[in-house]
């Protein structure tokens, strides 16, 4: 591994499979799922190695690779990760193979299908490791192709219009994004982000904005406000945020289940993501102008949502609702540590808190939403399609395994302490009280609606009275709890010991912080 | 050697002329054969030469007392058109390999017609570069009149005519600069470099420039396009939108702005806001980018929609070519080839694919019929040559037409956000086709009993296909392979008065 550059590695090798499964697949359908899920654990064996050979004492950027690529255009083929990348390429490369298993009962058009999730794979790789604009563009929309035509050609019974509406939500983020950093582009002759925020950091963006301004009139802070915004509209849609997220609980809820947990455990990661990569060392300026704003529609995310899933009756529809909830807590997050701190060191260890949170967060809701829906789609499998929360009851008597295992990713879900998604949560309000209190305090109510919609699911769904037609459920198979066994214990080491991960992001976390003083 | 492209398209062509009838089999081994040799004379050259210069192929006098010589060069510019005349002309033959009517004489004037295409791209010599011009009109019409299909006659008359028209235009302009620079030489390079009075370029360069642009496509002279198009049969459409209209956009670079490059310089007037025949031409090309894809937008036949889509993607050439920034040039080129590999597949998809198996090409039928499932193959490559030509990263498109908006951007800023706007409709009507074509609703479905199975997809498809998706890929992907030689092509000579005199 030594002589070849590993993360052109990483994101070939879901390429690869994705080429050999469509090509030979077609013969059995054995062999394509095996083929598609060996690629996969190969992606996941390159991740562990990276995240092996990861100094975690350096907060910059590590395995770096610089290459010409369209010196007409200032592109170059620029990669490497830093803490947030690293997390963010494991994420993806579990969160995938548990797509793969979850799909294990699709039937048609099978190696289509496995090499499209492959596809997918190489894109969100793509997107976490990708430091050139243009490159980063390139697989921002590649992972959106194969995510329309998982949802158009598998999905339920609306799946046409849910596909269309994905299609169209996603492609108008990527124009304003698109126009956004074209317009940078002309302004400073940059495509790379590193150098965008060093630009940024440096007060050169304004002046270099000042050329376009010329010509339309209006002042430079009020088209680095527009610029902003088009790059904001891009992964607001993406995360979503409230009020761009109508796209998504019809997308979720039609999507073949393993491809809902594609979307929620990694997809929704890339607008994060984008977020704390892109926007925040480029346009703090310009985000902090309107953070307060920022603010509130990070809460009013958390809480709608979680009230949201309240009202639905429909398994995957609560968890599409809570998913925006949770994602609603790392905006919150992020939003938070915009305030200015000056040399404050108090206030800089809390928003190093903040972050930490947000970090963790992605990683943790990734898995925890990811193994939710997998057991949505378990249970679909045994009651032939139905998930509605009315249509079970007492199944705790039948099936306790299951109960007792989606129990536990449930209280997961609910941020237990001891779980994973506790430490996240915490430290996210955590650094966000001091920061910004309203919001914080306000948003302590989406904490509880969501306690209220879990328990309702554990109430409808495991205890009661149980309903006739389900005695004869089985319960988990052994092979599905040795699948679902590494995610469940994830959950609890993670849980028990944060550190881990945090040990990992820290130097990362630091170097934002610093960089994000002024 | 490059020269070699010329000869053995047309001694391609006369050996198929006297083949015996109906052997078709050979005639099909053999244009293959020949259009395969051309791609690698190509190719080599192609190879050979590294940093895009004007390289001399073939200089012998031909009219000595008139100055014209039969003067074969190459710089960047043309390799690119040329590799991609061998790419569309390998994979034309491929997706015809079903032709069954007068075989031989189908692939004699295809060889014909590719035959006067490499000469034109190849030619220096103005008068020589007419003739191939020429010679390129004769067999698209018999293609059309003999194969075509709707309204074959009529299409096939209304192209000619568009084309004999435009070809008269360049002729008086060209017979101008010829009496006027006095030099006795019809030489390209030499011409470029002789200082033509301002007022005589004033009028030459509109005249020249609408005369290959009627061929471009330029609005609104663009009728010929669409009804040719649908008219054609497959091949002949991938020609045409593929190769064909890139030689009127290749006249507009290399003849009319490189030999009047002051007629793109202001008036020293204004008229209706207008201060220069650059600004008429921009919006022109703007025109024809909106409104292309607006018209495509509610076509009912698939291949219209098609062949309004090449309009609005050569309003993206044109537009480049009158930014006269690098970059937009650069684009403009990028953008000749990347629209005439992705037009060519997708009238291969359109004509051969899915004509060739339903036997129509109304979308509201081809609604009811769930292509998707019955060929699979043409669904795919239908939506990868659709994710191409709205311009999706890691396609051709992309790179050319984020260039031309750059530039676009720098020269005139408000077209480029119109130019954009074009895309977002290209978006919307690729969509569209796209569903009512491949992927049906479900509810519309009580008649596909009646389609009754369709053939596969046959293997020279399959490798037609491939071969234009995967050159579309590369270069999306590594533009610099083409990049590589045109951007030194546009510093070479030749360019200087463009890049000196247009008073930009």
């Amino acid at each position: 591994m030594n002589f070849l550059p590993p993360i052109t590695c990483l994101t070939i090798v879901p390429l690869l499979g994705a080429v050999a499964v469509l090509a030979v697949g077609g013969k059995s359908k054995k062999l394509a799922r095996a083929m598609a899920l060996a690629f996969a654990f190969a992606a996941l064996a390159i991740t562990l190695v990276l995240w092996h050979r990861f100094n975690p004492g350096s907060g910059g950027l590590q395995f770096e690779e610089v290459h010409a690529w369209i010196p007409v255009l200032g592109v170059q083929y620029h990669v490497g990760v830093d803490g947030l990348g690293l997390l963010m390429l494991l994420l993806s490369a579990i969160v995938v193979p548990m797509a793969m298993a979850a799909s294990w009962q699709i039937h048609e058009r099978i190696p289509l299908y496995f090499s499209l999730i492959l596809m997918l794979e190489a894109g969100l790789f793509g997107t976490f490791t990708a430091l050139n604009f243009f490159h980063w563009f390139l697989f921002w929309e590649l992972s959106l192709i194969p995510a329309f035509f998982l949802i158009r050609l598998w999905g339920g019974p609306q799946r046409a219009t849910a596909a269309t509406q994905v299609f169209l939500y996603m492609m108008v983020g990527s124009v304003a994004l698109l126009l956004a950093f074209l317009a940078i582009f002309l302004c400073t002759g940059e495509f790379d982000f590193m150098d965008l925020g060093e630009i940024a950091r440096n007060g050169q963006l304004l002046p270099a904005l000042a050329n376009i301004s010329d010509l339309h009139k209006f002042t430079a802070e009020k088209a680095a406000l527009i610029l902003c915004f088009g790059g904001f509209l891009g992964f607001a849609v993406k995360v979503p945020l409230i009020p761009f997220h109508t796209w998504l609980p019809a997308a979720y809820a039609e999507a073949p289940t393993g491809t809902t947990m594609l979307l929620t455990g990694t997809m929704s990661k890339m607008g994060v993501y984008g977020f704390l990569r892109i926007l925040l060392p480029i346009f703090y300026v310009q985000l902090r102008l309107v953070r307060t704003p920022l603010l509130w529609l990070a809460v009013a995310t958390i809480v709608l949502s979680a009230y949201a899933a309240l009202a639905q009756k429909d398994l995957k529809r609560i968890f599409a609702y809570s998913s925006i909830n949770h994602l609603g807590y790392c905006m919150l997050g992020i939003f938070s540590v915009l305030k200015f701190t000056g040399n404050d060191p108090a206030l800089a260890t809390e928003k190093a808190a903040a972050l930490s949170g947000v970090f963790l967060q992605m990683f943790n809701h990734g898995l925890t939403a990811a193994t939710l829906f997998w057991f949505v789609a378990l249970l679909e499998k045994r009651s032939g399609g139905l998930r509605g929360l009315h249509d079970f009851g007492g199944l705790r008597k039948v099936a306790p395994v299951f109960c007792g295992l989606m129990g536990i990713a449930l209280f997961s879900s609910l941020g237990l302490p001891g779980l994973n998604g506790f430490v996240g949560e915490f430290l996210i309000f955590k650094g966000t009280f001091p920061l910004a209190t309203w919001p914080a305090t306000v948003s302590v109510l989406g904490l509880l609606l969501t306690a209220i919609f879990i328990l309702a699911i554990l109430q409808r769904v495991f205890s009661g009275p149980l309903q006739e037609r389900w005695s004869e459920m089985p319960d988990l198979t052994n092979g599905e709890r040795l699948a679902l066994l590494p995610a469940i214990a994830l959950m609890f080491v993670l849980g028990i010991y944060p550190q881990l991960v945090l040990g990992v992001i820290n130097s990362t976390v630091m170097q934002m912080v610093q960089q994000l003083r002024f | 050697m490059l020269a070699w492209t010329i000869y053995i398209s047309f001694l391609g062509a006369l050996a198929l002329m006297l083949l015996p009838k109906g052997s078709v089999r050979v005639a099909r081994i053999l244009a293959l054969l020949a259009a395969v040799a051309g791609f690698a004379v190509t190719l080599g050259g192609f190879i050979q030469q590294r940093s895009g210069e004007l390289v001399t192929v073939a200089r012998v006098p031909w009219v000595p007392s008139l100055g014209i010589e039969y003067h074969l060069a190459a710089d960047g510019i043309s390799l690119t058109l040329l590799l991609l005349t061998g790419i569309v002309a390998i994979s034309g033959i491929l997706f015809s390999w079903n032709i069954g009517h007068r075989t031989k004489d189908f692939f004699a004037f295809y060889l014909a017609l590719i035959g006067g295409v490499y000469g034109v791209f190849l030619s220096f010599d103005l008068l020589l570069l007419f003739v191939f011009y020429e010679i390129a009109i004769i067999p698209k019409y018999f293609l059309i009149a003999i194969w075509g299909s709707t309204r074959r006659e009529y299409a096939a008359m209304k192209l000619a005519l568009y084309s004999f028209v435009g070809s008269a235009m360049v002729l008086i302009g060209l017979i101008a600069a010829y009496v006027v620079a006095g030099a006795k030489t019809m030489d390209l390079v030499q011409l470029a470099r002789f200082p033509f009075p301002v007022h005589f370029q004033m009028w030459a360069f509109p005249l020249v420039f609408v005369g290959f642009g009627i061929l471009a496509g330029l609005w609104p002279f663009h009728t010929w396009a669409p009804t040719g198009h649908v008219a054609a049969p497959t091949a002949a459409s991938m020609l045409l939108a593929g190769v064909v209209m890139k030689l009127g956009a290749y006249g507009c670079l290399r003849v009319a702005m490189t030999l009047f490059p002051r007629g793109l310089g202001a008036w020293g007037f204004h008229v209706l806001g207008f201060g220069s025949w650059r600004d008429v031409f921009a919006l022109l090309a703007l025109i024809g980018i909106v409104y292309g894809a607006m018209v495509a937008l509610v076509q009912k036949d698939f291949k219209f929609v098609i062949g309004y889509s090449s309009v609005s993607h050569m309003g993206f050439v044109l537009l480049g070519l009158m930014t006269l920034q690098q970059i937009g040039l650069d684009g403009a080129v990028l953008q000749m080839f990347s629209h005439g590999i992705l037009a060519g597949l997708l009238f291969a998809v359109v004509g051969r694919m899915v004509y060739d198996r339903t036997h129509t090409r109304d979308l509201s039928k081809l609604e009811t019929m769930h292509l998707s499932k019955v060929i699979p193959f043409a669904a795919v490559t239908f939506v990868l040559a659709g994710m191409a030509s709205i311009g999706l990263p890691g396609f051709s498109g992309f790179v050319a037409e984020l260039q031309v908006l750059i530039g676009a951007w720098r020269a005139f800023t408000l077209f480029a956000i119109f130019a954009g706007l074009g895309i977002v409709i290209g978006i919307a009507y690729t969509w569209r086709a796209m569903q009512k074509a491949f992927f049906g609703s479900p509810d519309q479905g009580s008649t596909t009993g009646d389609t009754g199975p369709l053939q596969p997809i046959s293997m020279p498809e399959r490798i037609g296909a491939i071969i234009l998706v995967g050159t579309s890929v590369a270069v999306g992907l590594y533009p610099q392979l083409l990049l590589r030689v045109i951007v030194p092509a546009l510093h070479t000579p030749v360019f200087d008065g463009l890049w000196r005199g247009s008073g930009r």
